[in-house]
C-alpha cells in the first residue's frame, strides 16, 4: 500500500493532498518511487494533461515497473533521473524558463517534496500553488541541528547523524527552507543514554 | 496579510493639510495636492496606498478615500486624481466645486491595501480609467528600485485618458494605452501567456475589468496569490432604515443617500473605519438580532457569512425590514 495517513502533528509539520488536474499552460511533475501511482492516478482524471506535461521521475530502487507506465501515459517529456540530487540542474532549467500557468505537481517521498517544493517557491511560484501528495516511504530527510549535516531517508528514532555520529531525536519541527525535519541529540541531558531505535509510524 | 494588529478606531491618525494646487486634467478628472499644515515631512508610504479625505460640506462630513498618486518617496507633497461624478453620492462634485487653492483640510495617514509585491519577477498592472491611480505611485516606486513593470491602461477617449501623455513620454516601452471609442481592448489572453514565472498582476478599474482579469488569469494557470485588485466600492443609496446600537444604548435612522457608517457617526458614535470601501475589514459589525433582509455589498465578509446574517460591514451594507440591532 502506498498511501499512508500521517497522524496530526504540530503546525510546522507539512500536510499532503491529493493531486488533482489544475487549467495551466504547462505540468511540470516530479516523482519519486512510488510517487508516481499519483502521476497515474492523476493521468487517469485530465485525459489531455499529459500532452502538456512534463515529467521528472526518480526511479529510487523501484526497477522499471513504474517508468514504464509512466512512459506509457505519454508525456510531452519525460526524463528519468538517478537520483534527486543528479536531477536538480534539470529541474532548475525546467523552471527557469518556465511561463505563469505553469502547474507543479509533486509525489512520492517527504524529502523529494519538500527539496522540489523548494526549487519552484525560488523559481516565483508562492507554495499554496504547489500540489503534493505523499506516496511510499515515511522515510525523512533529518537535519542535525548541532553539526548541520543532512542525513537521508532516515526510518528510525533515534537515529545517527550521518555527519557528526550524534544519536539524534526525530521531531515533526520541520524546516521548509531546508526542506528537512530537525534532529535534536538525544542524550544531550545524558549522555549515553541512548534508547532503543524503534521504526517511524510502527 | 502581514500588517501590525490594529486596535479598532475611527479612521487613521489624522493630517491637516492645504489644498495647494488644482489642477484640472480633462473634463473628467483634477488632480488636487496638498502641503502640511505644520510644515513637516508627510510620512512616506507605499504604492497604491489611499488616505482618506474629510470634507465639510455645508456641515455634512464626507470622508472618502482616494489613491495617492504622488511619488512615494516625496515627502513635501501628497497629490490625489478625483474624477466626478456627477450622479454619486456628492463627494466627487465637492472636491471638483468647492475645493480652492488655499483650502483647509484634513486627510488620514496613508493605508495601504494595494501594495506590490515585491517578490514578483515582473509587475503586470491593468488599469481601468481612473483606475490607474495607484499605478502612478506604484510605478514611482519601482522606477526608483529598478523594478520590471508593465502598464496596460484602457481609457474611454484620448481626450479622458488621464496622464497617458506623461506616461507615455517617460516611459515609451513600458505603457499600452487601449481606446474604448477606438474599439480597442487589452489583448488579455495573449499578455498572460509567457510571463516569466513569479510574474504578479494587478488590476485596478470597473468591476467587470475586476472580474475578467481574476477569472482569465486562473483558467490560464495563475495563482490567485498573484493576481491582485483594488475596487473601493462608493456606498449605494437605498431605502432609510431604523437601527439600534446597543453598547450606545441608541436608536439612529439611516437615510437615503448616507451610509450606515456615515449615519452611527452622525449620531456621535465612534466607529473603526479604515477604507469606507469594503474592501478592508476594519468596520466589521456584529449583529444582535434582525428581522429583515440584509443587502451585504463588500468584499470582506465570504459567502457564508453573508448568509447568516451574524455580520456587517456598515461602510457599505444596508438593511430593508423590520428591525436590526448591532453590537456597537
Ligand atoms: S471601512 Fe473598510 S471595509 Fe468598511
Amino acid at each position: 500500500m502506498s498511501k499512508f495517513q500521517f497522524p496530526e502533528s504540530i503546525i510546522s509539520r507539512p500536510v499532503y493532498g491529493t493531486l488533482t488536474s489544475r487549467p495551466g499552460k504547462a505540468h511540470l511533475m516530479i516523482a519519486d518511487a512510488e510517487g508516481a501511482e499519483a502521476i497515474l492516478d492523476l493521468a487517469v482524471q485530465d485525459a489531455v494533461l499529459m500532452a502538456k506535461s512534463h515529467i521528472i521521475y526518480i526511479p529510487k530502487g523501484t526497477g522499471e515497473t513504474y517508468t514504464t507506465k509512466l512512459r506509457a501515459l505519454k508525456p510531452a517529456q519525460f526524463y528519468e533521473g538517478p537520483s534527486y540530487e543528479a536531477s536538480v540542474q534539470r529541474l532548475r532549467h525546467v523552471l527557469a524558463n518556465a511561463h505563469q500557468g505553469l502547474q507543479v505537481y509533486l509525489a512520492g517521498t517527504e524529502g523529494l517534496m519538500g527539496q522540489a517544493q523548494n526549487e519552484a517557491m525560488q523559481a516565483g511560484i508562492p507554495h499554496t500553488s504547489i500540489q503534493t501528495e505523499h506516496r511510499g516511504s515515511v522515510a525523512r530527510r533529518m537535519q542535525c541541528v548541532h553539526c548541520k549535516g543532512i542525513t537521508e531517508d532516515v526510518m528510525h528514532d533515534p537515529f545517527q547523524c550521518a555527519h557528526c555520529g550524534l544519536h539524534l531525536f526525530v521531531r515533526d519541527h520541520y524546516s521548509r527552507r531546508l526542506a528537512a525535519y530537525q534532529g535534536v541529540r538525544v542524550d544531550a541531558e545524558d549522555h549515553g543514554n541512548i534508547p532503543e531505535p524503534q521504526e517511524l509510524y510502527s | 496579510m502581514s500588517a501590525a494588529p490594529q486596535k479598532a478606531k475611527p479612521g487613521a491618525e489624522q493630517i491637516p493639510v492645504t489644498v495647494s494646487a488644482v489642477v484640472p486634467l480633462n473634463d473628467l478628472v483634477t488632480r488636487f495636492e496638498f502641503k502640511r499644515r505644520d510644515g513637516k515631512p508627510f510620512p512616506t508610504f507605499s504604492g497604491g496606498a489611499h488616505t482618506v479625505v474629510t470634507m465639510n460640506d455645508d456641515g455634512r462630513t464626507r470622508l472618502n478615500p482616494y489613491s495617492l498618486m504622488s511619488d512615494p518617496s516625496d515627502t513635501s507633497t501628497y497629490a490625489i486624481s478625483v474624477r466626478r461624478d456627477d450622479n454619486g453620492r456628492g463627494g466627487s462634485l465637492f472636491m471638483h466645486t468647492r475645493v480652492n487653492v488655499g483650502d483647509e483640510m484634513t486627510i488620514t495617514y496613508p493605508v495601504n491595501l494595494f501594495s506590490l509585491d515585491l517578490r514578483a519577477r515582473k509587475h503586470l498592472f491593468f488599469a481601468g480609467g481612473i483606475g490607474i491611480t495607484p499605478f502612478l505611485s506604484m510605478i514611482a516606486q519601482l522606477e526608483l528600485m529598478n523594478g520590471n513593470w508593465e502598464l496596460h491602461y484602457s481609457v474611454r477617449t484620448e481626450a479622458l485618458g488621464s496622464y497617458v501623455d506623461e506616461l507615455r513620454y517617460k516611459f515609451p516601452n513600458k505603457v499600452h494605452v487601449y481606446y474604448d471609442d477606438k474599439s480597442e481592448a487589452i489583448p488579455l489572453e495573449d499578455l498572460l501567456d509567457g510571463q516569466p514565472l513569479g510574474t504578479n498582476a494587478y488590476v485596478c478599474g470597473p468591476k467587470g475589468m475586476i472580474d475578467w482579469i481574476h477569472a482569465t488569469a486562473e483558467s490560464a494557470g495563475w495563482p490567485d496569490a498573484q493576481v491582485h485588485s483594488e475596487e473601493f466600492l462608493a456606498p449605494a443609496p437605498g431605502k432609510p432604515f431604523e437601527v439600534r446600537l446597543c453598547k450606545s444604548d441608541l436608536t439612529i435612522q439611516v437615510g437615503e443617500n448616507e451610509s450606515l457608517l456615515e449615519a452611527i457617526e452622525r449620531s456621535g458614535v465612534e466607529a473603526p473605519f479604515l477604507c469606507r470601501g469594503g474592501a478592508c475589514g476594519q468596520c466589521e459589525t456584529n449583529v444582535v438580532s434582525y428581522d429583515g433582509e440584509f443587502v451585504h455589498r463588500d468584499h470582506w465578509l465570504d459567502d457564508e457569512q453573508h448568509a447568516d446574517g451574524s455580520k456587517i460591514m456598515p461602510c457599505v451594507s444596508r438593511f430593508v425590514g423590520k428591525s436590526l440591532e448591532l453590537d456597537r
